[in-house]
């Protein structure tokens, strides 16, 4: 039952980073490439019809561990306490960016709004590669100084960063130099699945030169994945041993090398949907395999003295799990059903799309 | 410890205070939108169409709103209360988790499709959308509701050797006694506010003589709406409540009715005076006799324990707070059923839509509603203090232990600025579509 409620939430997580992923990397375009104020207009749009229905994704995520996993709910939203709440408000800034960007006529009006969407969105997709960095490395649970611990075995309060921005020091702060490059793989990651995005959804004028900036971010993801894999085992030394023995779990880091491989041949490519499919691999093979490397643990420690949290000494009983089951999967049904709903109704390219007024 | 209580409570008030502006507007608001375009549906008058789309503009906004501000709350349980989260997420962790599954996904969906999508799939399914999104909005307050309701009143629990609470009875959480009337009395509160809103800005459009027509019909429906709802408001949904406060949280009973000490026979029923907490009396009192035993157990004489009855750490922590809040929401739900009344009789007798001093009354109310909602809300809340879950778990047990209050006050101070922000651009825009009126096309 642990195990079926971690698959959902990474199913919901994973669906998360694929749905509002793009809206980061559109953000993340529009503030570097997005020159003309047409084009700035429809790749704004792009997200902003579908910010707030990708957003609840994070709520369901957010709801779902609450309630499967109290425990390790309240030890990370205490433990990233500040980190989560900047997060909050660069979501909130991402938000209102879009929507207010089109409410007044004048330019200036838009450019705010428009800044307000792209550095939210950039910051956004650092933040989220960070907190993976930190879930993969882990943290100084239960606050142990000199081999005692200061708070309860589960629970942790991180700095933002430590003076020695290392992720070997003792007590490691959210920002180190493993996780930064965990941020960095992010954002190239979702930049490159936000202008896949906006090639499918739009008929801007930078969709061929799009082409070429996803071939060469697609160059510099394939260098910074092999270079955290090559530290990767110095910060999380137990990284790769779920690899070897259960074998068939190589398949999430083969999804996230065919999406990187098959981007390298994105100028050649026909049909729009394609170079968003590879960039879908990219993030679920990405988030699945991190995870995958952890399994069953949620949160590792870094010291000795305190166990890492897992899916099983953070979960609630028995019988609330399974009652859930049953209100769980009639919701998933109809998320589901929604999404192809939506998706039908609002298919094709922004620009042609006519709504109604 | 004193300080990171304080500060986790101030910034969670301050949060959810500023949230439930908006879901009250649009939970009312999405009833009056598929009353407006099913009226449209029936009778085939433009203006119930545009009055609909209209509505959903504003719902729009609000309900962005409602999201950007909501999301803190879901993620405060976390940050600011862990403790609570932990033991407790195995229950209240359900509810929530059902209402970003059955009601925020519904919500969200629907909404787009109902403000582009009208053309696309004709009349009947987007009446069918705004009636989806109106399912969503009220389906929300349920499970908040339900959550709520197990703190007020815990029900299908069982508390485990490690002090976790875990749930014992999955369907105990809806048929939770507390629930219902809760539920009924915040939902009709929530159209009392939209009908004001409704109301005022069609009082608003009569008086600058400017989209008169839809004017007209905006009042009505706002007065016909925010009469009904006030009505029910009051009785039965809010008298139901009073006995459940009564039953169940007998201190906070008489904390908020402002009983320093038991009467022999028949309590009274304070209409205005001021706590003294130092004398434990009220100060400058007017109040009947008889009334409060009445109203609360249909028996005159019955006797209502004061506040003299119970120890002090049983009693709510901020009793002037609880009072006034009660009391303002009462007296002020009183007005509003006086002034509806008053401006449906004008309407009968056609002297409505003349008649300036009502007229601006209407206008200058819509802040009231909002504040009878959340003093609603204090009372709840307060009361149910010093507990997180009544009689079981006190406030104080419930904050993060690694979060230090200096962490607390920085985000405290960040989220003021940030809403005082977001509150001045939702003015702005709301501003903007109700001077543009429903005449006014865009795109």
């Amino acid at each position: 039952m642990e195990i079926f409620w971690y698959l959902s939430i990474a199913i919901v997580l994973a669906v998360f980073f694929i749905l509002d992923g793009y809206d980061f990397g559109t953000g993340i375009i529009h503030l570097f490439l997005a020159k003309e104020e047409k084009d700035k207009e429809v790749i704004a749009k792009s997200a902003g019809l579908f910010w707030d229905s990708n957003e609840v994704w994070l709520v369901a995520a957010g709801g779902m561990l609450f309630m499967a996993f109290p425990t390790f709910y309240a030890s990370v939203f205490s433990g990233f306490y500040l980190p989560l709440i900047i997060v909050l408000w660069l979501i909130i800034f991402r938000a209102i960016g879009l929507e207010f960007r089109s409410q007044f006529k004048f330019q200036m009006w838009k450019d705010i709004w428009d800044a307000s969407f792209g550095v939210s969105s950039l910051l956004l997709a650092l933040f989220f590669g960070i907190a993976l960095g930190n879930v993969v490395r882990g943290v100084n649970l239960g606050g142990v100084e000199n081999g005692i611990s200061e708070y309860e075995a589960h629970y942790f309060f991180l700095p933002l960063w430590d003076s020695s921005f290392s992720p070997l020091s003792k007590t490691p702060g959210v920002i180190d130099w493993f996780t930064i490059i965990i941020g960095l793989i992010s954002v190239v990651t979702l930049a490159i699945h936000g202008a896949n995005w906006i090639i499918l959804k739009t008929n801007s004028s930078i969709n061929a030169k799009l082409k070429r900036v996803i071939f060469n971010l697609n160059i510099v993801l394939a260098a910074l994945t092999i270079f955290s894999l090559l530290i990767w085992q110095t910060v999380n030394p137990n990284c790769f041993d779920n690899f070897s023995e259960k074998p068939y779990l190589i398949l999430f880091p083969i999804v996230y090398v065919t999406g990187l491989i098959g981007l390298f041949f994105i100028k050649k490519m026909k049909k729009d949907v394609h170079g968003f499919i590879l960039s879908t691999l990219l993030i679920v093979g990405g988030i699945t395999s991190s995870l995958a490397s952890l399994f069953p643990v949620l949160l590792p420690s870094i010291n000795t003295i305190n166990e890492p949290l897992t899916i099983y000494n953070t979960a609630t009983s028995e019988y609330g799990l399974s009652v859930a089951l049953n209100w769980g999967i009639i919701g998933f049904v109809l998320l589901f059903v929604y999404m192809i709903i939506q998706k039908r109704l609002m298919g094709g390219k922004i620009d042609n799309m006519d709504y109604g007024h | 410890m004193e300080d990171m209580l304080f500060y986790d409570r101030l910034q969670f008030a301050f949060t959810i205070t500023f949230h439930y502006i908006f879901p009250q507007l649009t939970m009312g608001l999405s009833l009056l939108i598929v009353y407006f375009k099913g009226k449209y549906l029936l009778n085939k008058i433009e203006k119930y169409n545009d009055a609909a789309k209209f509505f959903m503009k504003i719902f729009a906004v609000n309900f962005t709103m409602g999201v950007v501000t909501g999301i803190p709350m879901e993620f405060q349980f976390g940050t600011n209360w862990a403790k609570y989260s932990e033991l407790t997420g195995g229950i209240i962790g359900q509810t929530l988790a059902m209402e970003g599954m059955f009601s925020f996904f519904l919500e969200s969906s629907f909404l787009a499709l109902f403000i582009f999508g009208e053309k696309l799939m004709g009349q009947k399914l987007h009446f069918l959308t705004g009636f989806l999104v109106f399912l969503g909005s009220w389906a929300s307050g349920w499970f908040i509701l339900s959550t709520n309701a197990w703190m007020q009143h815990p029900v299908g629990y069982e508390i485990l050797d490690n002090g976790k609470y875990v749930l014992e009875n999955f369907s105990a959480l809806f048929s939770n006694p507390w629930l219902l009337p809760a539920f009924l009395h915040n939902q009709l509160a929530s159209v009392v506010t939209s009908s004001f809103v409704v109301a005022s800005i069609g009082a608003f459009y009569i008086l600058r003589n400017k989209q008169i027509e839809y004017g007209k019909l905006f009042l009505k429906t706002g007065v016909v709406f925010g009469l009904v709802s006030s009505l029910l408001v009051a009785f039965p949904t809010g008298d139901w409540n009073a006995k459940n406060v009564a039953k169940y949280q007998p201190a906070s009973f008489a904390a908020m009715e402002g009983i320093f000490e038991t009467e022999e026979a028949g309590a009274e029923i304070v209409l205005i005076g001021q706590p003294n907490m130092v004398e434990k009396k009220l100060d400058n009192k007017i109040a009947v006799p008889n009334i409060l035993s009445f109203l609360t157990y249909q028996e005159w004489d019955r006797q209502i324990p004061g506040m003299d009855k119970f120890k002090k750490e049983e009693l709510p922590d901020n009793i002037p707070a609880l009072y006034y809040s009660y009391h303002i929401m009462v007296g002020l739900g009183t007005i509003f059923i006086g002034v509806m009344a008053l401006a449906l009789f004008f309407l009968w007798r056609k002297k409505l839509y003349t008649l300036k001093p009502l007229l601006w009354t209407i206008m200058f109310l819509v802040p009231f509603p909002y504040i009878a909602n959340l003093t609603g809300w204090y009372t709840a809340e307060l009361g149910r203090q010093p507990y997180l879950v009544y009689g079981l778990l006190r406030t104080s047990e419930g904050i993060s232990p690694t979060v230090s209050s200096g962490n607390t006050l920085f985000t405290l101070l960040g989220f003021v600025a940030l809403y005082m922000l977001l509150g001045l651009l939702f003015l702005v825009l709301v501003g903007k579509t109700i001077n543009e009126g429903p005449k006014h096309k865009t795109h």
